[in-house]
């Protein structure tokens, strides 16, 4: 009895989602560990490294904690509002990632040989099906991240408004001013690639960087790359512009008045976005699942690994530039933003398109 | 399972447009009309323009609403008291709503709009730009970008403390 | 998909929430909200427009869209403006307070 298409569609995506998410709370979790451990050995220190062989038990203590912690709201503070902040942060970070290809596209293998109790899960028209870990593969995949990125700034302004705090209204103020800001680099360095590419789908983009590696976008569009870097960090509110999480600035900014459970959210919902917006630089920029070798097989799990590895360097960069740069004052991060990225980028984007008109690259 | 989503979409859209109109805490109106451009946002996506349905979400919903949010809340308005000539003001807001929708109605029934099955069209983002910068409305699309100009200039003017 | 339906019913959603934004911009007294009454009433103009641009098979309805929608921007960020100015002049945002030419 094979189901319908439809079923099967829905099946698939069922269980790409259930994968994803779980790989992206237990990606979170670890990043918690590798992001102190890695800041200690460039601060010269030792991290966590008691709970555990080598601490890596450290994030499951933090979960302990934080589930066991008093759980405070402000007395004149708008509960709903309150409540429903980081819902909607971890809500909207989680749809963003609906729409990135999680790895190159394979064929399901034919596993034949799978004894009688076990046949259902491996059912007939799983056998060499085309896969490829995308939940959404829609027309306007980067319009979509845009957009879930612009909706982003909601929560910030929610979770500063709600807890009737000044510190948090004005926190949360300035680090939705900074993140739509930097949202419209993001946005304009995006456009050199689609046009390159001809398509907003983010398989055809990395489609396009196949071959040798200086075709990536990542040298083809450098100056896009910069900028587009430079705005994920700010749009991620990761130092050098972590201006809404230094301590020292407004005490913590929008998220003063969350304690335990909510702060956890908030966290994820941060950390889910570091790791989509590495993914995005990955799959747009550095080449996705491409080996930038010809001859190196991209497909299947060797491209998974390459992926994978570009991934986990970007990740590594953004750790590195925690633990090395100082932070950013507010006005030398909006002069940043507008005076230096967008111009930068308006001019590349020129660029960019009197050479795909002249010369047709 | 389109229809489902239409008509969800749909009331969810009236729903939060009357909250809009009918709440008394600006701030909560704010966040309703942001429920109403996305849902509308969806409808938009099932009448088959996914790129109007993206744009709708990062204009409107992602910076015009953050703009009246901020503004809401740097200047810290607080709930509206009733009016002393309400009623007379309602009264004329309905007879208003109502006279719209005659007029809307008396113009469809003498077009005799007979709704056929749609064709269907490519509404790609190519297919778009390719109207924008079309001799039709290139004109058009370089004007709007000197009234953007021109807004953000006279905002910035309009709002300064000491010119 | 019931596509002539779904123009149909798009078009009367269209029409309430014009009808509905009205209302708004003649019962409400803050300043803002009667701006947020109009941004109402634009998107209902907008569902009208994409939902004739679906019924007829041209993009042209969903250019304008596009149009509107910078129009729109615009008009907010200049409506904002006043709205602060007006509030730094006389310390309230109701439309009440703001009759000086009248009569």
């Amino acid at each position: 009895m094979t189901p319908s298409p439809l079923v099967q569609e829905l099946i698939l995506a069922v269980v790409k989602v259930a994968v994803v998410i779980g790989a992206l709370q237990g990606l979170f979790s670890l990043m918690t560990w590798i992001e102190r451990r890695v800041l200690a050995f460039m601060q010269f220190r030792l991290g966590p490294n008691r709970t555990g062989p080598f601490g890596i038990l450290q994030p499951i203590a933090d979960g302990i904690k934080l589930f066991f912690k008093e759980e405070l709201m402000p007395a004149a503070a708008n509960k709903w509002a309150f409540l429903a902040a980081p819902v909607v942060a971890v809500t909207l970070s989680f749809l963003a990632v609906a729409v990135l290809p999680f790895g190159p596209p394979f064929t399901l293998p034919r596993l034949q040989f799978l004894p009688g109790w076990l046949a259902w899960l491996w059912p007939e028209w799983l056998h060499g099906r085309e896969f490829q870990f995308q939940i959404a593969a829609i027309d306007v995949g980067l319009l979509f991240i845009f957009a879930i990125g612009a909706l982003g700034v909601y929560s910030v302004v929610l979770a500063g408004w709600a807890a009737n705090n000044k510190f948090s209204l004005i926190g949360g103020l300035r680090s939705s001013a900074q993140m739509f800001s930097y949202e419209l680099a993001l946005g304009l360095s995006f456009v050199g690639i689609i046009m390159l590419a001809g398509s907003f789908q983010i398989r055809d983009i990395v489609a396009a960087q196949a071959g040798w590696f200086w075709k990536w976008n990542c040298f083809v569009q450098l100056p896009a790359f910069l900028v587009y870097f430079a705005a994920a960090t700010a749009e991620v509110a990761r130092t050098p512009f972590d201006l809404p999480e230094g301590e020292t600035e407004l005490v913590a900014g929008f998220h003063t008045e969350y304690s335990s459970m909510r702060f956890a959210l908030l966290q994820m919902a941060e950390y889910v976005n570091m790791i989509t917006v590495a993914v995005l630089a990955t799959n747009l920029f550095l080449g996705g699942w491409h080996a930038g070798i010809p001859g190196l097989p991209s497909e299947g799990l060797l491209g998974f690994v390459f992926w994978g590895g570009k991934v986990a360097f970007l990740l590594f960069v953004f750790i590195w530039l925690r633990g090395t740069l100082p932070r950013f004052r507010y006005d030398q991060l909006m002069h940043f933003g507008w005076k230096v990225l967008i111009p930068v980028a308006a001019v590349w984007i020129l660029i960019t398109a009197t050479g795909v008109a002249l010369a047709g690259w | 399972m389109d229809a489902f989503l239409f008509y969800a979409a749909a009331a969810l859209a009236v729903l939060s447009a009357l909250v809009v109109i009918g709440q008394r805490n600006p701030i909560y109106s704010a966040f309703a009309l942001i429920v109403t451009l996305c849902s509308l946002s969806v409808i938009f996506g099932l009448l088959g323009s996914p790129f109007i349905a993206a744009l709708q979400v990062i204009v409107y919903a992602g910076a015009i609403m953050v703009l009246f949010l901020f503004v809401l809340m740097l200047l810290n308005v607080k709930r509206e008291e009733d009016a002393p000539g309400r009623g007379g003001r309602a009264l004329a807001g309905i007879a208003t709503a109502l006279v719209t929708l005659l007029v809307a109605q008396a113009g469809a029934v003498l077009m005799r709009a007979e709704p056929g099955p749609a064709p269907a069209f490519d509404a790609s983002t190519r297919r778009m730009a390719e109207i924008l910068f079309s001799p039709h409305f290139l004109y058009v699309f370089e004007a709007t970008s000197i009234l953007i100009l021109a807004a953000l200039v006279g905002s910035v003017a309009l709002a300064k403390k000491d010119l | 998909m019931d596509h002539p339906t779904f123009v149909q019913h798009a078009v009367l959603l269209s029409l309430v929430l014009f009808g509905l934004g009205t209302l708004g911009v003649f019962l409400r007294r803050n300043v803002i909200t009667v701006l947020m009454s109009i941004e109402l009433m634009l998107n209902g103009a907008n569902l009208a427009f994409v939902a004739f641009s679906r019924a007829a098979g041209t993009l042209d309805g969903q250019v304008l869209v596009f149009f509107v929608m910078v129009v729109a921007a615009a008009e907010a960020a200049v409506g904002l403006a006043i709205v602060i100015a007006l509030h730094r002049h006389k310390d309230t945002l109701d439309v009440d307070a703001f009759g000086v030419m009248k009569g």
